[in-house]
């Protein structure tokens, strides 16, 4: 049987380690044994696909997915849009996006958040969309507020989207968070600093684009997405990855 | 001048994060906001084979369940096909062969209902013995982490197994073997994955 062309392998220098200090939770959820590296098989060159009838097409836009009729969540109008790539720079299109989010005071909205920020009547705090066929994906949303979590006495979280990708196969499969140009609070946090790498982080933090703002309306952050990279089979035709 | 090498360079992964619900699965987050959420139902009504139930806990390096944690589950069907264009051959209507499952948040317990997958290939022509594929992310956990569900049951498969075979250390293979058992009559497999510490779960790099 041929052998499947390989995604490349991820470099575990730009990612955190498991076990970083500074992000206390970290310490009893990381393993001490090294990690068994693990050629690809038909187990993880394939992955979960998705389709239009999976989601609704008003899911990606936050003002309105949990607004009452008539209303809108309050903050500061966004949207966050990019394109998912690979590392050959190839736009992986139909791929499933899910963030969720605080709203514009830092609460979120989930029965285990009990920060004295309040509620937004008019803001659940997630989406999910499909890429188009370029790989391109938008949400409308509103700026969500830093917060304060209990890992140091007086640790506050910079403004941030979680965002949850899968590509085209389970080894692309990855959650990570959105930050926005210019906050203080980046260089500060445990966790934006789990990451070792400056650049890495930096490809983390999404730029003001006043080109895709709709003025009058609402801002807009660009926040580009970069899954693994799939190797070619040489002398080979095949139907994908190539 | 030599030419640059013009890749571009993932994005770097971050934790999930304690609210990780909100987002995948809001229900537990508790509330209700899309039509339907997605992950509840992995092998579908038609699918062929054993039908079975996996569950188990999470624990963390200290011995304690891990409450807030989500793991996703990646398998192929009886027959050992996935379902996606590369994976190996026909599947049935509403096999999608992927699930997410949360835990209970004051018990720490997961649970997910699918079908006993076959064997898939390996590499090289080998045979891979049946196995669930999980990745498993929660707060405190900067990246998600791989590892694979074998069965009890598939003894002689998973002694040929490659990928089992590649753990040096035959202490650590049975942290990978769900043991089945009977609950209300129906097949049920223990998998309890730990962390951290004298009984750590291996944990793969793909």
């Amino acid at each position: 049987m041929r052998q499947p062309a390989e995604y490349y392998q991820r470099d575990r220098t730009l990612h955190p380690p498991a076990y970083t200090p500074g992000y206390k939770t970290s310490v009893a959820r990381s393993p001490r044994q090294a990690l068994i590296s693990l050629e690809n098989t038909a187990s993880e060159i394939t992955g979960p696909r998705f389709g239009h009838g999976d989601i609704d097409p008003g899911d990606n836009d936050l003002i309105s997915n949990y607004a009452r009729p008539g209303e809108s969540p309050i903050g500061e109008r966004i949207i966050l849009h990019g394109r998912v790539l690979d590392e050959n720079a190839r736009p992986l299109p139909r791929t499933l996006v899910e963030i969720w989010q605080a709203n514009a005071g830092g609460r979120y909205r989930h029965r285990k958040d009990t920060y004295l920020a309040p509620i937004d009547p008019n803001f659940g705090g997630c989406g999910r969309t499909l890429t188009d066929e370029n790989g391109y994906f938008f949400f409308r949303t509103v700026k969500p507020g830093a917060y304060p979590w209990r890992n140091m006495v007086n640790n506050w979280r910079p403004a941030h989207i979680h965002v949850s990708v899968f590509g085209a196969a389970f080894v692309q499969r990855l959650i990570t968070q959105c930050y926005f140009e210019g906050d203080p609070l980046i260089p500060i946090c445990p966790i934006v600093q789990t990451i070792p790498d400056p650049q890495a982080i930096e490809q983390l933090v999404a730029k003001l684009d006043l080109n895709a703002t709709i003025p009058l309306d609402s801002i807009a952050y660009k926040f580009d997405i970069v899954l693994r990279g799939r190797r070619s089979t040489l002398f080979e035709n095949r139907l994908e990855g190539n | 001048m030599p030419q640059t090498l013009n890749y571009l360079r993932e994005t770097a992964s971050q934790t999930a994060g304690p609210y990780v619900h909100i987002g995948l699965a809001p229900g537990a987050a508790g509330f209700d906001i899309y039509r339907q959420e997605l992950g509840w139902d992995i092998a579908g009504r038609n699918a062929e084979g054993e039908r079975i139930r996996v569950e188990g806990l999470v624990i963390d390096g200290t011995g304690s369940p891990v409450k807030d944690v989500l793991i996703e589950i990646w398998q192929a069907n009886a027959q050992g096909h996935y379902a996606h264009p590369e994976g190996g051959g026909p599947v049935e209507d509403g096999f999608r062969g992927w699930g997410r499952v949360i835990t209970d948040f004051d018990t720490g317990q997961w649970g997910f209902e699918t079908v006993k997958p076959g064997s898939v290939p390996g590499r090289n022509g080998s045979v891979q013995a049946p196995h669930l594929n999980l990745w498993i992310v929660a707060r405190g956990i900067n990246v998600g982490l791989n590892t694979r569900l074998y069965f009890d049951d598939e003894s002689d498969a998973n002694a040929a197994d490659p990928v089992l075979n590649l753990i040096e250390w035959q202490n650590r293979r049975p942290t990978l073997i769900a043991k089945r058992g009977l609950q209300d009559g129906k097949p049920v497999y223990r998998f309890d994955i730990h962390l951290q510490g004298e009984h750590e779960t291996v944990f793969f790099d793909v």
